[in-house]
């Protein structure tokens, strides 16, 4: 699942990034913007799925992807891994991974690299 | 006998378990059967409305504003939305849900996406297992919306008690193309974005279309209500779902009833669907499992023999088979 967290109205990152998984056989449910991360994790639970796919360009990130985390983990699907991707500070990074987060795709990584490490990471349960 | 915990769980309501099945359900995962087989009793509650009509004509907006009526009268909601797989690359961009995020925080409704995928057994059979489950969960209501493109899908808005089709203005040969198809099993039309111009025409072309079948409505049959919605801004969608409403009524009072598995000819249908589907499944895996399908793909691209003669060894056997060990 490709999510839209927070106020950020900037989705055509998560669209390619959502385009790119289809192209690679992946079933992905966008969410559309502006979404909470009651609203992603209800979601993610509904759909059943094996990721969740965070796109952050508006500094929100450092609330918002950790509050993705402790909400499946409150309602017992921390099993979903969760990535975050968009315009997030090298220093952050560090501190959003120990927060759960399992990879952070920064602007310029290639689509393919994304595509592998998500093929090669995340397990079909 | 007693039922699986897992059924248990979904008669309960819990909404992880529920996601989890229709995802084995999807997979094809055989051991959802017994599952499934322990759910059975708990169906046959839920309405089931079929939305069908071409991409961008406003299904998942329409949809959404249902969600919302519905909720309003008091019943619970189960959406299953199903977009198509790309023949491509296997995957799909599942998107129905941004239409209808509003609701995902009610408990009373249960949104899933479902890709049309292409496996064996098919998209019907599919959807129908997912649409028990969302039954057998107790949800009042279950709409299930698709892109009234191909037989599959036509099939799947058919096995709903009302099918819905959703068209807009100025989409002339559209209609047409629904003519071929899908206006027959349709028992409300929707003109969405009726605020556009050629709202009119496509009202008096669809209007002409189901008068040709005036015969059959002055013998008691449903006359499909067209209706002018204009669901983005919540316009003419009460007065829809009180058609549903009226529908459902029909259905009641000249005898076909709500209940489907109790009628012989629907019976019947779904019944020879699913013995084709796990057949050819069932075979289809057998002649992997032996190599023979492999030896025979094989031995065609060599030159060795042609798919006709591969295909009667692949197959005859097989039914011989089945045939000696019923005698």
């Amino acid at each position: 699942m490709v999510a839209k967290p927070g106020l950020d109205g900037h989705d055509r990152g998560a669209r390619i990034i959502a385009r790119a998984y289809r192209d690679a056989g992946f079933e992905v449910v966008y969410t559309g913007l502006h979404q909470t991360p009651e609203e992603i994790v209800e979601a993610a639970i509904q759909e059943d799925v094996d990721m969740i796919g965070l796109s952050s360009l508006a500094g929100a990130h450092r609330y918002l992807f950790p509050a993705v985390v402790n909400l499946l983990r409150e309602r017992g699907a921390d099993d979903i891994v969760v990535c975050g991707g968009g315009i997030i500070p090298d220093e952050d990074l560090e501190k959003l991974k120990q927060a759960g987060i399992k990879q952070i795709f920064t602007p310029g990584t290639p689509l393919e690299e994304i595509v592998t490490w998500v093929k090669e990471n995340v397990t079909p349960r | 006998m007693a039922m699986s915990s897992l059924a248990e769980k979904v008669v309960a309501g819990d909404v992880r378990s529920v996601a989890r099945l229709i995802r084995d359900i999807d997979d094809g995962i055989t051991e959802v059967r017994e599952v499934l087989k322990d759910l059975y009793p708990h169906t046959g509650n839920a309405y089931v409305v079929g939305i069908t009509g071409s991409p961008g004509v406003g299904k998942s907006t329409l949809v959404d504003q249902m969600v919302a009526h519905l909720r309003e009268r008091g019943k619970t909601v189960g959406v299953l939305a199903v977009d198509p797989t790309s023949p491509f690359s296997g995957g799909a961009i599942l998107g129905d849900r941004v239409r209808m995020q509003r609701h995902s925080m009610d408990q009373g409704v249960f949104i899933r996406s479902l890709a049309t995928r292409g496996h064996f057994g098919g998209l019907t059979q599919s959807t129908r297992s997912a649409i028990d489950v969302l039954d057998a969960m107790g949800k009042d209501y279950i709409l299930v919306e698709t892109v009234g493109v191909g037989q599959d899908e036509v099939d799947v808005v058919r096995s709903a008690h009302t099918t819905v089709i959703v068209v807009v203005p100025g989409m002339g040969d559209d209609i047409q193309a629904i003519k071929a198809g899908i206006l027959e099993v349709g028992d409300i039309f929707v003109i969405n974005k009726a605020d556009r111009e050629g709202t009119d025409k496509t009202l008096s072309d669809l209007r002409l279309m189901i008068e040709m079948d005036q015969k059959k409505y002055d013998e008691g049959g449903w006359k499909p209500p067209i209706l002018k919605v204009e669901a983005v801004f919540d316009k003419g969608v009460a007065e829809f779902i009180d058609e549903i409403d009226r529908h459902a009524r029909y259905l009641v009072d000249s005898g076909i009833g709500l209940h489907f598995r109790s009628n012989q000819e629907r019976v019947r249908q779904e019944l020879a669907e699913m013995v084709k589907g796990r057949l050819i499944e069932e075979v289809l895996n057998t002649l992997t499992d032996t190599g023979d399908f492999d030896r025979a793909v094989e031995s065609i691209t060599e030159g060795n023999t042609d798919p006709y003669t591969a295909c009667d060894q692949l197959v005859l056997p097989t039914i011989r088979h089945s045939k000696e060990s019923r005698d």
